[in-house]
């Protein structure tokens, strides 16, 4: 507030200028809130994504120093046969991982069922594995799949199967870690899944129970088609985190595994390129196409969704 | 070098002022601080007592120890060295050396070499011409290891069978393990695994082939292949476990529980065959067979000073220090590794009485440097992938070396390209 008297010109422009600023200042106190993100995405993830375009254009030498070599890193990628095989391998891991969801979403509307008992301790048992560390999860699950003295091989030797060793076997070892990564990447939808069924008024399944409609039918004509678009959200989530998969795999291989050309992933294969063999620059081509590749399926999955996906 | 990773990864001690900052080259007193790059915190005891003694010698010049767990210690270095932050004095292997000569960041050392006659020809030769590159020797070896045949006594007692020595060849070997080989009690006569330093490389030169020479590929080799065939027939027979079944309990770990009769393996292993019991007590070593000719694989470790360094003169003493018998004495006591220098080694061989370690020693006359190049990794890492069915009994192995080979010489090709 002013001490001096004002004009009423000057109070005509004080309330005009009232207005703007409003909302400008509104929106700087917005750009303020989203700036701590902001920066952090700009240093770590715009700059290194400009950073690697442009080092995709270069042979990068090991002890630093590089030379624009034009496109030659992406005839390199497109020419080279285990891109070809990993990105195989890791569209299959991402056909695997999906499979998880339909088991997270018949789980989380079984927990969602009135009266049950003990729903947070199932929820955290699911959930548990997610915040497991991968590297964790892969001993333990390497543990369990060991030919010789895997509880797996005994507990299916008992019913008369023959042993085998899951992750050395190249017609085996690609399931096997898929599966590790839908157990460990479960409890994660699930969370998602359930919230989104809590969303679900319950007044709809009353009256489709007025009107006679049993549990299968509820699930079908009201759970699903009100839950697409949590669905829709965790298939897109699911679809990028299985195309970036790595870790779990790398610790589960190991470097004299037979099968390490059927399960390696485009990134394991960068991971390589980039710091084992010292091809930085062809490591971030690949890096490149991977996500444009990622940017393309998940353009696809989002003109899809229209088919599917109901907004209530 | 899967022992590297397994020490490196077992015991992974914590990074020590990696990050130091470079302002400590003359100090208040005028004296000079080194730092000293490894990875194995093994032998970090040993390395102490040697500095203990250098230092002594050198009062002005102290050295700090920073060890790199060797699972980043590679990662580490080349980006430290970037940012210009790298160890002054280092330790190096075969398979990076001539990608860190080949950049000059190593400082050559011929020069000091020959005006301080250090005693380079007290080190064996094939280890010395690792560390060489075009003609100028970068760094000098501190110690090595070869591989020899470990058996289990007890085992080749029950099947009342003669313990290898000197005398045994490739198809002595094969007798033996088709005998030792009881599948009701999983035994396996032999591990014909998977391994580049301790099985293909052995087998590949004992068959008088080889893995690289003048820039070309051995693999494609009749005689190379005969090597390899060596170990995967092992396989088809059954004397030995296949591949996918040693990716999770390893050839060493089935010696260890006597699942496995006889096994190469390094000798940088002694110390943990000696932990066990059974081997301790009923353990056996013996030099390799003999194949079309005696062979096995030398590898050692180097030091190497940066050419970044900014206190190169005090680094070289250091280095020179390393070299000499001295030290060899010291690291010989204790005990993690044999030291490269002649007749210092005599330490090491009383500290486990029960193992004849000397055939270790005595193997150095015929034994083959590992084969590096420029940008070993890249076709190092062709190997596994490639071989691995015949490893397992599925699918022929000539057919995968040759592809090998062929695959190993585009990348050789490429690397002399760039």
């Amino acid at each position: 507030m002013s001490v001096f008297p004002a004009t009423a010109a000057a109070k005509a422009r004080e309330r005009r200028g009232a207005a703007a600023p409003a909302t400008s200042r509104g929106q700087r106190a917005a750009y303020l809130f989203i700036a701590p993100l902001g920066l952090g995405f700009a240093v770590f993830y715009f700059w290194p994504l400009l950073q690697t375009f442009y080092f995709s254009f270069t042979e990068f030498g090991a002890f630093g120093g590089h030379t624009f070599i034009g496109t030659d890193n992406y005839v390199r990628v497109v020419r080279d046969v285990t891109v070809w095989q990993a990105l195989g391998n890791t569209l299959i891991y991402s056909l695997i991982g999906l499979t998880g969801l339909p088991v997270a979403i018949v789980v989380a509307a079984l927990l969602n069922r009135r009266g049950l008992r003990g729903v947070a301790v199932y929820r955290a048992l699911y959930f548990v594995p997610f915040v497991t560390l991968p590297v964790a999860v892969g001993l333990v699950w390497n543990w369990l799949y060991n030919g010789d003295f895997g509880l797996l091989n005994e507990v299916l030797n008992r019913f008369g199967a023959e042993r085998r060793y899951w992750v050395s076997d190249p017609s085996t070892a690609v399931f096997a870690i898929g599966m590790v990564m839908v157990w460990s990447t479960t409890g994660y939808y699930l969370i998602i899944f359930m919230a989104g069924i809590k969303g679900i008024p319950r007044d709809y399944y009353e009256a489709a129970e007025l009107d006679g409609a049993g549990a299968l039918r509820r699930f079908f004509t009201i759970t699903l088609p009100l839950l697409s678009p949590t669905i829709f959200f965790a298939s897109v989530i699911c679809m990028i985190n299985s195309l970036q998969t790595f870790d779990l795999i790398y610790i589960m291989m190991g470097e004299t595994n037979p099968a390490i050309g059927d399960t390696q992933s485009v990134v394991g294969l960068f991971y390589k390129w980039a710091f084992v063999e010292n091809a930085q620059g062809a490591a971030a081509a690949l890096a490149f196409l991977l996500m444009l590749l990622i940017a393309a399926l998940t353009y696809l999955q989002f003109r899809l969704q229209k088919r599917w996906v109901h907004y209530a | 070098m899967r022992r590297r990773t397994l020490l490196g990864g077992a015991l992974a001690a914590p990074m020590l002022a990696a990050c130091s900052g470079g302002g400590g080259g003359a100090d208040g007193g005028g004296g000079t601080t080194l730092s000293y790059g490894m990875w194995d915190p093994a032998q970090v005891p040993g390395m102490e007592k040697i500095i203990a003694a250098f230092e002594k010698e050198h009062p002005r010049i102290s050295v700090r120890i920073e060890l790199t767990p060797w699972a980043s210690y590679w990662t580490t270095l080349k980006t430290s060295m970037r940012g210009g932050t790298a160890p002054d004095v280092f330790w190096m292997n075969a398979v990076n050396f001539q990608l860190y000569a080949a950049n000059g960041v190593l400082e050559p050392l011929s020069g000091h070499i020959k005006a301080d006659a250090t005693p380079v020809d007290r080190h064996p030769d094939a280890l010395v011409k690792l560390y060489a590159y075009r003609g100028t020797q970068y760094g000098l070896p501190k110690d090595f290891d070869t591989i020899g045949l470990w058996y289990n006594k007890a085992l080749f007692d029950k099947a009342g069978i003669p313990y290898p020595d000197q005398t045994w060849t490739w198809d002595d070997v094969r007798d033996a393990a088709a005998e030792l080989t009881d599948p009701r009690q999983r035994v396996h006569g032999f591990a014909a695994e998977m391994h580049r330093q301790f099985k293909i490389y052995p087998a590949i030169c004992g068959a008088g082939g080889h893995v690289l020479e003048d820039g070309r590929s051995g693999f494609g080799d009749e005689r190379s292949i005969d090597g390899l065939r060596f170990l995967t027939d092992m396989v088809d027979r059954g004397w030995s476990p296949p591949q996918s079944a040693m990716v999770e309990s390893i050839g060493r770990v089935r010696y260890w529980s006597e699942k496995v009769a006889m096994n190469y393996d390094v000798s940088a292993v002694s110390g943990q065959m000696y932990a066990v019991p059974a081997i301790k007590d009923h353990g056996g070593i013996a030099v390799l067979p003999r194949g079309r000719r005696r062979a096995t694989i030398i590898h050692g470790l180097a030091n190497v000073i940066s050419a970044k360094s900014r206190r190169k003169e005090a680094a070289w003493k250091f280095v020179h220090f390393m070299a000499g018998r001295e030290a060899a004495e010291i690291q010989a006591k204790a005990g993690a590794t044999i030291s490269s220098y002649q007749g210092t080694q005599d330490a090491w061989l009383t500290s486990m009485p029960e193992f004849d370690l000397k055939h270790f020693i005595e193997m150095q006359e015929y034994a083959v440097p590992y084969p590096s190049s420029e940008n070993t990794p890249v076709w190092e890492n062709l190997q596994y992938p490639l071989l691995g069915a015949a490893f397992s009994g599925k699918g022929g192995i000539e057919s995968a070396a040759r592809t090998l080979g062929e695959q190993m010489d585009r990348a050789l090709k490429e690397e002399r390209a760039s």
